[in-house]
């Protein structure tokens, strides 16, 4: 077995937290940066400029890329041969995400009775945390935190199997449409399909994980994820909403087997301020 | 060419009926914020036939709750939150003089026809650009419920604040046209 101080959990969430709310990835950037060249839009094209100068500003000045500093999803792989010392593993990693809003000036969303009362847990706590086991003797942790905007247009169909992978597009267009301006286009799209309903989300939103551009590497679902694309990005909405040739930057698939009876479809929506950071400890 | 004006907030009735859709916009002045918890005190308030804690009467909204202001900062991160929660209570503050909301995203049939009956206008930001955005704040302050964290209603001076028209007093919408210019397929 090796040991993992709980303290080093809480410090390494706490970083997470403040680096992934200052600092855009380079895959979105360089994707922003695509884009621009081929948005048909003037407008949408100086949005898109406005964004990347955005992101320079908040690395620079350690300011939130977004004042929604979004909700702390938490996603744990945690090495069989782990075994975390002097605390247990969530409430470690409850405590650094207190501290990384606390210290690094994040705007705390959360609130509890969210039917009723819907009041402020004023650290930002509880994060949302899934965790699975893994060979090896590491943990990983990745922090993703997930604006709402983006987050509150997300769906969930159970497809009849008939419908096929033009099911899968309908569902997806019709989801953006909808949704059109609001979730803060261009976005990434995150597809869980298969499995079972809850697994279906929770794939779709680890699909967001990946590197933004990189295709699945199963020929059959790159090619669902072009497809998906294309029709997405004829609709118009173009960034922010304001009309163009980019609604969304990439679609990544997560396919997994399902029961004979069912084609869960999960999408996952989100904004261009795709934020996340992992760390290997 | 696109236009682009400096206008001042609060906005003059004038110049409210010069904003059409897709004029671009820099707004300098006083701006109000207020996101969804602060619009439900707001619309209960005139609901009860109280008076709200500052007069709406020609105002501007800025649909915003920022992130903490590091020592030495006005405001922190300072972008716009979804509109389209706010269309519930929208109308009823148009009723009562609110002149102007600024936010991100599209608006309802019904707040698109209250804008046009009291001759008010909805201005977008961009969404997600709340670090560039803050720059264009020179000063905050809280002016009412300061319980709400985030979501207390701030008045803002700002300098310069970059909006587009989104909806404006002759039913213009900037979301309907800009898609149907790009759209090559429907859903």
């Amino acid at each position: 077995m090796r040991e993992i101080e709980a303290s080093v959990i809480t410090q390494a969430v706490a970083q997470l937290c403040q680096e992934a709310n200052y600092e855009l990835g380079d895959d979105v950037l360089s994707a922003l940066r695509k884009v621009q060249e081929t948005e048909e839009s003037p407008l949408g094209r100086e949005v898109l400029g406005q964004l990347i100068e955005n992101a320079r500003i908040a690395w620079e000045e350690k300011r939130p890329l977004c004042q929604d500093c979004g909700t702390a999803v938490v996603f744990l792989e945690v090495g069989q041969e782990v075994h975390v010392v002097g605390g247990d593993l969530y409430t470690a990693i409850e405590e650094g995400v207190r501290q990384g809003y606390g210290q690094g000036y994040l705007r705390k969303s959360v609130v509890s009775r969210p039917f009723s009362a819907r009041i402020n847990t004023g650290d930002n706590t509880p994060p949302v945390v899934h965790a699975e086991m893994a060979p090896g003797d590491k943990l990983k942790i990745a922090v993703m935190p997930k604006g709402s905007g983006a987050e509150n247009m997300s769906r969930l169909a159970m497809l009849k199997p008939g419908a096929g992978g033009q099911g899968i597009v309908d569902l997806v267009v019709a989801t953006v449409s909808q949704a059109d301006g609001n979730p803060c286009p261009p976005l990434i799209i995150g597809l869980g399909i298969g499995a079972t309903a809850e697994k279906a989300m929770l794939e779709a939103k680890k699909a967001l994980l990946r590197p933004v551009g990189k295709p699945s590497a199963d020929p059959e679902v790159a090619q669902l994820e072009r497809d998906v694309l294309a029709e997405v990005n004829a609709l118009g909405i173009g960034p922010l909403g304001f009309g163009g040739s980019t609604t969304a930057l990439a679609v990544q698939a997560k396919v997994m087997p399902s029961h004979m009876a069912s084609l869960p479809v999960a999408v996952n929506l989100q904004c261009h301020s795709a934020r996340h950071q992992e760390v290997v400890l | 060419m696109i236009n682009n004006i400096k206008i001042t907030s609060p906005i003059e009735p004038e110049v409210i009926e010069k904003l059409t859709v897709g004029t671009r916009v820099l707004i300098s002045g006083v701006v109000y914020t207020a996101r969804d918890a602060a619009h439900r005190r707001l619309f209960e308030a005139l609901d009860r036939g109280d008076k709200p804690p500052f007069n709406l009467e020609g105002q501007t909204l800025y649909y915003m709750g920022p992130s903490p202001a590091r020592p030495g900062q006005v405001i922190g991160s300072a972008g716009p939150t979804t509109s389209g929660r706010m269309d519930i209570y929208t109308p009823s503050l148009l009723a009562a003089g609110l002149k102007a909301m600024v936010g991100k995203g599209n608006r309802s049939p019904e707040v698109k026809e209250a804008i046009s009956k009291y001759r008010a206008v909805y201005l977008a930001t961009i969404g997600g650009a709340g670090a560039l955005l803050a720059k264009a704040v020179k000063k905050a302050e809280i002016i009412a419920y300061p319980d709400l964290g985030a979501e207390a209603i701030l008045r803002l001076e700002v300098r310069d604040f970059p909006a587009i028209v989104a909806v404006d007093a002759y039913g213009g919408d900037l979301f309907q046209q800009g898609r149907a210019s790009y759209q090559k397929k429907g859903p």
